[in-house]
């Protein structure tokens, strides 16, 4: 509980990459396709929808599964919860360094609860969004 | 935004080649997303969506209703039920339901949503703050 990980390596954030995920979420917005269309709209290239933020959480997350005092069994892990803050969208071009933080664990009903912090700014500091993470792990029985 | 104002229903069918799909775009590879023996062995009845697929989806509709013209500074969910996709061509129908709930002192609208897919509540207390550009 309260344990923080260390700053995830510098994630480099694809157009390509924007555009497969939209693709998969369909998200049909010009904005997280089109370079012109997002600059018109103010952007320094496209912006990738909402919910990829999840991408950093995940990474950061890999520390837990790796993490053998966790011995978490990833196949009994259930997503119980998610929550983002922005400051701003995730731009193309975007260096994002993330920051774990384990905020809560406890056990109910023979499943663990865990909860994790991601801060997630650029590698130059700015701050990008803040994602929580609430994963239930289920009991055997 | 008017209090009270609901939007249309979006609805969006989610087959297991989605899924595939969703699981390659977003790196999240958990088998209970694409197998059905190792979903079994958990205890699930079957291959489930991933909830991130869905919370995205629900995103999806929360931006086709504001269009561009407001943005989402914050986006919430629990997962209530699992979206159990069959192995067919026609998948699972989940259907997205908003209404605009309140306005907050610091400027923000706030929208929540209902997710159903046969009939079962799928997220609990969705909701989204969105801010006026």
């Amino acid at each position: 509980m309260g344990r923080v990980y260390p700053p995830t390596p510098p994630y480099e954030v694809g157009r390509e990459k924007i555009r497969e995920f939209a693709d998969a979420v369909c998200a049909t917005d010009p904005v997280h396709r089109d370079l012109a269309e997002a600059r018109a709209r103010g952007y320094a290239d496209v912006i990738a929808p909402p919910t990829f933020a999840i991408i950093l959480s995940q990474q950061a997350g890999q520390q837990l599964v790796d993490d053998q005092t966790f011995g978490m069994d990833y196949s009994r892990v259930v997503h119980g919860g998610q929550t983002f803050r922005y400051e701003r969208p995730i731009v193309a071009g975007d260096h994002l360094v993330t920051v774990m933080t384990v905020e809560e664990i406890s056990s109910r009903a023979g499943h663990a609860f865990l909860t994790t912090r991601h801060e997630v700014s650029t590698v130059e500091g700015e701050a990008v969004v803040t994602i929580w993470t609430k994963l239930v792990i289920r009991g055997e029985g | 935004m008017q209090v009270g104002t609901e939007f249309p229903a979006q609805t969006f069918q989610v087959t297991r080649a989605d899924l595939v799909r969703y699981a390659g775009a977003s790196g999240d590879f958990n088998p209970i997303h694409w197998s059905d023996r190792v979903a079994t062995s958990v205890g699930l009845p079957g291959v489930i969506a991933h909830g991130m697929l869905t919370m995205a989806l629900a995103g999806q509709a929360v931006a086709c209703w504001i269009g561009g013209t407001a943005a989402i500074v914050e986006y919430s969910t629990r997962f209530a039920n699992p979206v159990v996709v069959p192995d067919d061509d026609k998948g699972a129908e989940i259907v997205i339901n908003g209404v605009v709930k309140k306005q907050l002192d610091d400027g923000t609208t706030q929208i929540d949503i209902t997710a159903t897919c046969r009939g079962d509540k799928i997220l609990g207390a969705a909701r989204a703050l969105v801010r006026a550009r």
